[in-house]
């Protein structure tokens, strides 16, 4: 184990960018051997960033400008499959059209990062975020981590590369970042220097790659025989994600002092009410947070990062000693007993003799705003639930009825 | 009283239509901003940017960490690019009490107070679309009108602001832009 110190700030290059220009210095500072994309809003900056750097010869990356990205993610597999350090990006609509090649990905255990500024799906058409796509996506094999800044998306895209070639994982990866809200949002970021990125990512190892030398056969067919084998393997390696994390972050906050957690908990040891929430919207909560504790009202936050897979003992830990959870989500479950976010924490919950409340708020759908005072309306309504003891399943918030 | 989310956070709303560079100059006042030492959020309201159409863009600065990830509805600083769009908009919509406005506009600042009926804060007018023609030959007004704001608010200061346009536009279009914006400090009118 090599000993990791702290970059001198006089190293670090502090730029106002977008979250997805943040991502694209990140792919470029990851020294990716291959990227095979196609444009979708929100994410093309990444994708049009990454091209120049590229065409500017700042890159020695493999740049595949496919025709579908069905065809981008098969691209990624094969170019993981010989042992490359593979990335795409896409969203809402592209994200949708992978989706068979998704499951491949990952059951194939092809550790490539896909970074995704989540946005809703049709119909009707909608370029703006929520997090459909990613809820979609959600059973597909992919670790999904959900950034709330431009920093946490350049951070969480760099450490996406060591978690996902780790060797006790060796699954791909999905960072996300709300369309537009943090995508289009130029923000202060700080970036490490070339050499200590290099030095923290090192060189991917394959384990198995393809050679033709040597060669082995993929993916191929595994009728009743094998493929309950394969799928309880892959079952296994995504539990090992939240120790290699770990190790991966307390790495990464020796070079930069900056560290996301599979989660953030924000002022949550003695608080009533508990904002449950993903992304952008988890930083929202917080300054919610901060101005209703001034009114006397224990409010803490939740920010959850790491949906997949789902910190479940941590989660209850967090949030088990609150009277209420409250969560704001951006999907929905058509049908389902509840929605996506809610589903995790309810059933995570269900073992505890004393059980917080939860509250499920459905919010933003098609990039509907959500100011701090959806939030407040969300609190006011969970405390009336808290003095019925009861609550609706879900609910939608900031909708016309 | 409503909540205050936005304690130590300056707020500016942008007006402008989609090709006047409303989000050009929004990212040129953040990045002076964060050349200041600040922490920035400088986004467009979210979507296609059709040339034309009325569009708006939001600026959060301020000395700490950003928390708040939502559209801006109660500014302390509101610019409108483009003279047009008065009678479509009301620029003070949301403004608060002691906030500023600027105007690229003809009209002084009292003409201004009048038409809203905006009794505090301050208002900053200035021709910059006569400025852009005079000095670029061109109705490339942002800039100027920028700099009316960057004058009145003392958010940044206008060297910094500046020297962010020149980077942006290295050679003859920055020169312009720099007298442009030069001029536009002398000539807004604070009212």
């Amino acid at each position: 184990m090599t000993t990791v110190e702290r970059v001198p700030k006089d190293k670090i290059t502090v730029e106002g960018l977008t979250g997805d220009a943040a991502i694209a210095h990140a792919l470029k500072q990851s020294d990716v051997d291959v990227l095979a994309a196609y444009p979708i809003t929100p994410q093309t900056i990444i994708v049009e960033d990454f091209q120049r750097f590229a065409a500017d010869g700042e890159v020695h990356t493999k740049v595949i400008p496919v025709e579908s990205e069905h065809s981008a993610m098969s691209a990624c597999v094969g170019a993981s499959a010989v042992g490359a350090r593979v990335a795409t990006a896409s969203a809402s609509a592209g994200l949708a059209l992978m989706w068979e090649i998704l499951y491949c990905a990952a059951s194939m255990r092809m550790p490539i990062v896909f970074t995704v500024a989540n946005r809703a799906l049709s119909a009707p058409i909608n370029i703006h975020n929520d997090h459909s796509d990613g809820m979609g996506m959600r059973d597909s094999g992919f670790i999904q981590l959900y950034c709330q800044s431009s920093q946490e998306a350049y951070d969480t895209t760099l450490m996406a590369f060591k978690l996902a070639e780790d060797h006790d994982v060796l699954l791909p990866v999905m960072v996300g970042i709300d369309g537009f809200i943090v995508s289009h949002n130029v923000e202060r970021v700080e970036m490490l220097p070339d050499e200590a990125v290099q030095k923290f990512l090192g060189v991917r190892v394959p384990v198995q790659p393809l050679d033709p030398k040597n060669p082995i056969t993929m993916g191929p067919l595994a009728l009743t025989d094998y493929y309950f084998e394969f799928k309880e393997q892959q079952d296994r390696a995504m539990w090992n994600v939240p120790k290699a994390y770990k190790r991966i972050e307390a790495e990464f906050k020796k070079l930069t002092g900056r560290s996301h957690g599979m989660f953030e908990e924000y002022k949550t040891k003695d608080a009533d009410i508990i904002i449950l929430a993903m992304s952008s919207m988890g930083g929202t909560a917080k300054a919610v947070a901060d101005v209703l504790r001034e009114k006397g009202e224990k409010i803490g936050v939740v920010r959850l990062k790491m949906f997949r897979p789902f910190p479940t003992k941590e989660i209850t830990k967090a949030v088990g000693g609150a009277k209420a959870v409250m969560i704001f989500e951006k999907a929905m479950s058509f049908g389902a007993v509840t929605s996506p976010l809610a589903l995790e924490v309810k059933s995570a919950l269900y073992d505890l003799e004393k059980k917080p409340l939860v509250v499920d708020f459905v919010v933003g759908l098609g990039g509907r705003d959500v100011p701090p005072e959806t939030f407040v309306e969300g609190i006011e309504k969970t405390k009336k639930y808290l003095e019925k003891g009861k609550a609706p399943m879900y609910e939608t918030l900031g909708v016309r009825k | 009283m409503a909540l205050d989310f936005a304690r130590g956070v300056i707020e500016t709303r942008w007006h402008g239509r989609g090709g006047q560079g409303v989000v050009t100059s929004n990212q040129m006042l953040g990045k002076a901003a964060l050349e200041e030492g600040n922490y920035i959020q400088a986004f467009p309201e979210f979507g296609p940017e059709r040339t034309g159409a009325p569009v708006r863009a939001f600026l959060r600065i301020s000395k700490k960490p950003i928390q708040v990830y939502a559209q801006v509805y109660d500014p302390d600083v509101v610019i409108c690019i483009d003279p047009t769009l008065l009678e479509v908009v009301d620029p003070t919509d949301g403004l608060k009490k002691d906030g500023t406005l600027v105007l690229n506009t003809t009209m002084s600042p009292e003409e201004i107070r009048n038409k809203y009926g905006f009794k505090g804060g301050k208002v900053v007018t200035v021709d910059a679309t006569e400025i852009a023609l005079d000095i670029m030959g061109r109705p490339f007004y942002n800039m100027p009108t920028l700099a009316a704001a960057v004058k009145a608010t003392g958010m940044v200061k206008i060297e910094t602001v500046i020297q962010e346009v020149m980077e942006r536009y290295p050679g003859k279009v920055g020169d312009l832009n720099k007298a442009a914006m030069e001029r536009a400090v002398e000539e807004a009118r604070i009212g």
